[in-house]
């Protein structure tokens, strides 16, 4: 074993999912970019709190509270530190999904009017377009959608053509869930800059499989979840810059977002506790902070040539198997983790249940992106993704089960 | 297991979906997705003059539980009347598929009942209309009665 790659039957073991058969079968867990499993020692974390140290957080004086506040600023630190921001710029929400929504209304709602232009791209997901479309409606902005060519890669002559439209506001992904589409979010970034407009990055599907810096990339913004990077479900991160922060409303009102209240009016809280209102998710903020130790002790770059190393795999494997539609850039260096494909007449639905009977878990459906599927004149896909506990064997069961598919439906 | 219910009789209807097409002058047409996998079909009943099913055709995108539950409600709703298809009920037609509904995991005996949702939304509308009813049927999928 070269001890610059990873080891991903070591890791396995540290995931206690893995134990657990499936119709008595090992379980092959390919839904990554839906969210991962958790390591063990993230379960621990979680379980240490609720043992130990269990008390709501920035209140109590008493230990118990002390403690959980400090493990709970602690986490944000990790996270700060994760992507290079300031602890101050790191807000908790629920999920990649609250944090974009926060943008949207709280930097949206004060920002943009009638006429103003925001920009969005063909592959967003959901939580990428349909906040933008309430705050387009309130404020009577409109939006754009940067296309995509047959490759899955963003059209560079209609970023540059958008951007000369003088957008207020970009909003783009970092990685496609479903094309797998890596972007170059820092040139367009520079760009939308350049024109004046704000820029939010959507890192959902980089930050868990990537080193992401936002200081590199420049954003103003950058959203990701906790659960898809090895973390608790209910964990959502926004990173922003402060002087934007600090001029912007609330998003949420309520406890621990004030520092005085008054029958006539409040104040804010400082950063970033003025966002985040009522009482935190506080044993899952301390499973991300688990979640970043646990990646750091394996390092981003590993995790990212790993995840290389096997996207070539399946591409090649993939490619081999007869009628298969594979969609997403062939250039590794322009794609994550992420595979969607098309079996001829087979519906995803099918080959999905098929896989499941094998133990094999893949998505099927519109990956919650139903513009991207329009556009590919779909109406779902397959799609298989990977993470750093997933090997080549993995990817090879997964062909055996296409396989199997094909011998059920006479192809 | 679950490629039980994969079995020829469903893959042959899969591969030739029976009353597979549209009907121009239906006075029943619907068209209903799953919002899970975008499925989605449109549905056509013609009746005759005692209000008994003279055609029923069905056209659209799914997968191979939805098109051949599809196919197989199709078949046996032919010549019914008007008030049979209200009565028709869901395990009348997973009984039908063939299928084990215990060994279907719940999205996918949604796939199964696409084409029941179609029938009774246009059924429905239909008889709602009769009656001078001007607002929509929307059916209340989940609390209809369970199979």
């Amino acid at each position: 074993m070269c001890p610059d790659q990873l080891d991903p039957e070591i890791i396995k073991r540290d995931f206690p999912i893995f134990k657990r058969r499936v119709y008595g079968k090992p379980l092959i867990y390919l839904d990554n970019a839906a969210t991962t499993q958790r390591p063990r020692q993230v379960i621990e974390a979680i379980l240490e709190f609720y043992e130990n140290y269990n008390a709501n957080v920035h209140r109590g004086v008493y230990r118990l509270s002390v403690e959980a506040t400090e493990a709970f600023e602690n986490a944000r630190a990790k996270v700060a530190k994760f992507i290079n921001a300031k602890d101050s710029e790191i807000v908790f929400t629920k999920n990649a999904t609250e944090a974009l929504n926060l943008v949207a209304y709280s930097w949206g709602l004060s920002n943009l009017k009638k006429g103003d232009r925001i920009l969005l791209t063909e592959m967003e997901h959901h939580s990428n377009i349909v906040p933008w479309q309430i705050i387009a409606k309130y404020t009577g902005a409109v939006i754009d959608y940067i296309p995509f060519d047959e490759e899955g890669l963003l059209i560079k002559e209609e970023i540059d053509r958008l951007l000369n439209l003088g957008p207020k506001i970009v909003s783009i992904t970092h990685a496609s869930n479903v094309l797998g589409t890596i972007n170059n979010v820092k040139e367009i970034v520079e760009k939308a800059h350049k024109v004046g407009a704000i820029a939010v990055v959507d890192a959902a599907q980089s930050v868990p499989h990537m080193p992401v810096d936002v200081k590199e990339i420049g954003c103003d913004f950058l959203a990701f979840s906790g659960h898809k990077a090895l973390g608790p479900l209910g964990v959502g991160v926004l990173y922003g810059k402060r002087d934007l922060l600090e001029e912007m409303n609330p998003f949420l009102g309520g406890g621990d977002m004030i520092s005085r209240v008054y029958l006539s009016s409040a104040e804010w809280n400082e950063l970033p506790w003025k966002f985040e209102a009522g009482t935190s998710s506080v044993a899952d903020v301390i499973g991300l902070g688990a979640a970043i130790d646990y990646l750091n002790s394996i390092g981003m770059d590993k995790v990212r040539a790993h995840e290389v190393k096997l996207t070539e795999y399946a591409l090649k494997r993939l490619s081999e198997v007869p009628d298969i539609k594979i969609y997403g850039p062939r250039d590794l260096d322009k794609r994550g983790a992420v595979i969607s494909f098309n079996l001829h007449t087979i519906h995803p639905h099918d080959l999905a249940t098929i896989l499941d009977e094998e133990g094999i878990a893949i998505r099927a459906g519109h990956h919650c992106a139903m513009p991207l599927m329009s556009k590919l004149g779909v109406a779902a896909t397959a799609r298989a993704s990977f993470y750093i506990y997933n090997s080549e064997s993995d990817i090879d069961a997964l062909i055996e089960g296409i396989y199997k598919a094909r011998r059920i439906f006479n192809l | 297991m679950t490629s039980e219910f994969y079995r020829d009789r469903i893959i042959d209807y899969y591969r030739n979906p029976r009353n597979y097409g549209s009907i121009d002058d239906a006075e029943i047409k619907v068209h209903e997705s799953n919002l899970l996998c975008g499925d989605d079909i449109e549905l056509y009943i013609k009746l005759d003059e005692e209000k008994k099913v003279k055609d029923i055709k069905f056209k659209g995108r799914g997968c191979a539980i939805s098109v051949a539950s599809a196919s197989i409600m199709t078949e046996l709703l032919k010549g019914k009347k008007i008030d049979e298809l209200l009565t028709f009920t869901k395990k009348e037609l997973v009984d039908a598929l063939g299928i084990e509904t215990l060994g279907l995991n719940p999205s996918r005996i949604k796939c199964a009942l696409l084409p029941y949702k179609a029938l009774k939304i246009g059924v429905y509308n239909f008889l709602g209309k009769e009656i001078g009813e001007e607002k929509e049927y929307l059916l209340d999928y989940e609390a209809e009665e369970s199979l």
